[in-house]
């Protein structure tokens, strides 16, 4: 127990100024190391006993160049976020949408969920929090949508690993498809299929919390503890994500791509989906496999139902969600948003 | 004696919040009555949107994350 006050107590003196260095430090550092990839893999990939241009020595290629580049990214959009969200919380988030019962309260709720904090094991306090403040099904919804699909680590690795153009497209269908999802669910007037307790709840008064004051060393300590707790986390999901990358880019014939993931084939966006959505993994394990994917050839359209249906429709976030929705509610909620999804695909398969 | 209530559906952040209450307590000899809350419906009708929370004698004082043990410090002996 004293050792636990003996390794506090400097935590807390530690000097402001400490702080900032050493964020100002570490971000400079990174940011040198991740320009340096290119050399720096391919001399890694030079010491193993393969020819560059074989299917392994590819395939090694890009897993030895993946990893950093991909952790590098990944510890930097997540310290920034978790830094910029904390300034938003559910409970303000809450208090914005409240009073929205126009049909901007959609894009405003989508915005909001992409900018407020909150992990998926509390989607049910916060879903009942919204609902019970009198915040409409459907822009509930969209909220719930816009979280994970539109996600800062998505987009900026979409960023880094694919390029802005495609990054760009993704973050406008990604937040179309989570506000039109909430208009039109919310059209359907869908309250009498939630779980008859939460219907007949009478929640009562939020306990409203202190107004806590956070200095800037405070966020930045925030940023800290997300970047602990995510990348800890989710470090095993791309390692296995770049190793299906690597293996893609490798070993698959282009030719075999084009005729699974091409755009000529009308089965494969639907196809795409149905895979996608039991996978069960995040978005920075699933943005290698993309970026093997695009690079042997296969159709924009299709590529993109497969990560949008990985990434925003999650099985083990349906489990949670039955505590409060019906069966029925979630397949309507699942079908809504793979109808966004299915026209997304089909679009940019037939535009390009 | 207070009575701590730690909400929270059992992820790996609400047990350490737990155990944290029960250290902070012990360390300033407060005797404390700890509560664990995983029922949604019991969540929702003290008003806790964002898990971990941690409530004091029935006023909350805290939510969405770790509390700090400083912070947990002035709770309890306030």
């Amino acid at each position: 127990m004293t050792t636990e006050t003996h390794e506090t107590a400097p935590h807390h003196q530690r000097p402001d100024w400490l702080w900032y260095v050493g964020v100002a430090f570490v971000g400079t550092l990174g940011w040198l190391i991740y320009g340096q990839l290119i050399p720096m893999s391919e001399w890694v990939t030079s010491l193993f006993p393969v020819a560059r241009d074989s299917h392994t020595g590819e395939a090694i290629a890009f897993f030895i160049y993946d990893v950093p580049k991909v952790l590098l990214l990944l510890t930097g959009i997540v310290f920034v976020t978790g830094v910029l969200r904390s300034w938003f919380s559910p409970e303000k988030t809450r208090a914005i949408l409240a009073g929205k019962r126009q049909i901007w309260g959609y894009p405003l709720a989508a915005l909001l969920g992409v900018l407020t904090p909150f992990c998926s094991c509390s989607s049910v306090p916060l879903f009942i929090g919204f609902v019970s403040a009198g915040i409409p099904l459907g822009v509930t919804f969209a909220f719930l949508i816009a979280g994970p699909m539109v996600g800062p680590v998505g987009l900026g690795l979409l960023y880094g690993l694919v390029g802005w153009q495609i990054a760009t497209i993704y973050l406008v269908f990604g937040f179309s498809i989570a506000t039109l999802s909430g208009i039109v669910l919310g059209r359907m007037g869908l309250e009498r299929y939630l779980q008859d307790w939460v219907r007949d709840l009478n929640a009562g008064p939020t306990g409203e919390l202190p107004e806590m004051h956070l200095t800037l060393v405070d966020r930045l300590k925030i940023g800290v503890e997300q970047v602990r707790e995510i990348v800890g986390k989710v470090w095993i999901w791309v390692l296995v994500g770049i190793g299906i990358g690597a293996a893609i880019h490798g070993y698959v014939p282009e030719e075999m791509m084009l005729r699974i993931m091409g755009g000529e084939a009308w089965w494969s966006v639907p196809a795409a989906v149905t895979v996608g959505v039991p996978m069960y993994t995040n978005a920075a394990g699933v943005i290698p496999i993309v970026e093997a994917l695009l690079g042997k050839g296969a159709a924009l359209g299709t590529t993109l139902a497969f990560m949008m249906s990985v990434i925003a429709l999650s099985l083990p976030e349906m489990i949670i969600l039955k505590q409060v929705l019906t069966l029925r509610l979630i397949a309507i909620f699942i079908a809504v948003v793979a109808t966004g999804i299915l026209a997304t695909g089909y679009l940019f398969n037939f535009l390009l | 004696m207070k009575t701590v209530k730690v909400f929270g559906p059992g992820c790996k952040r609400c047990e350490a919040t737990e155990a944290l209450v029960k250290q902070v307590a012990s360390d300033l000899g407060i005797a404390v009555e700890i509560e664990k809350v995983s029922d949604p419906k019991s969540m929702a009708m003290a008003g806790v949107m964002s898990t971990p929370a941690v409530s004091v004698d029935g006023r909350m004082v805290h939510s969405g994350g770790l509390p700090e043990a400083a912070h947990l410090k002035q709770w309890l002996s306030a």
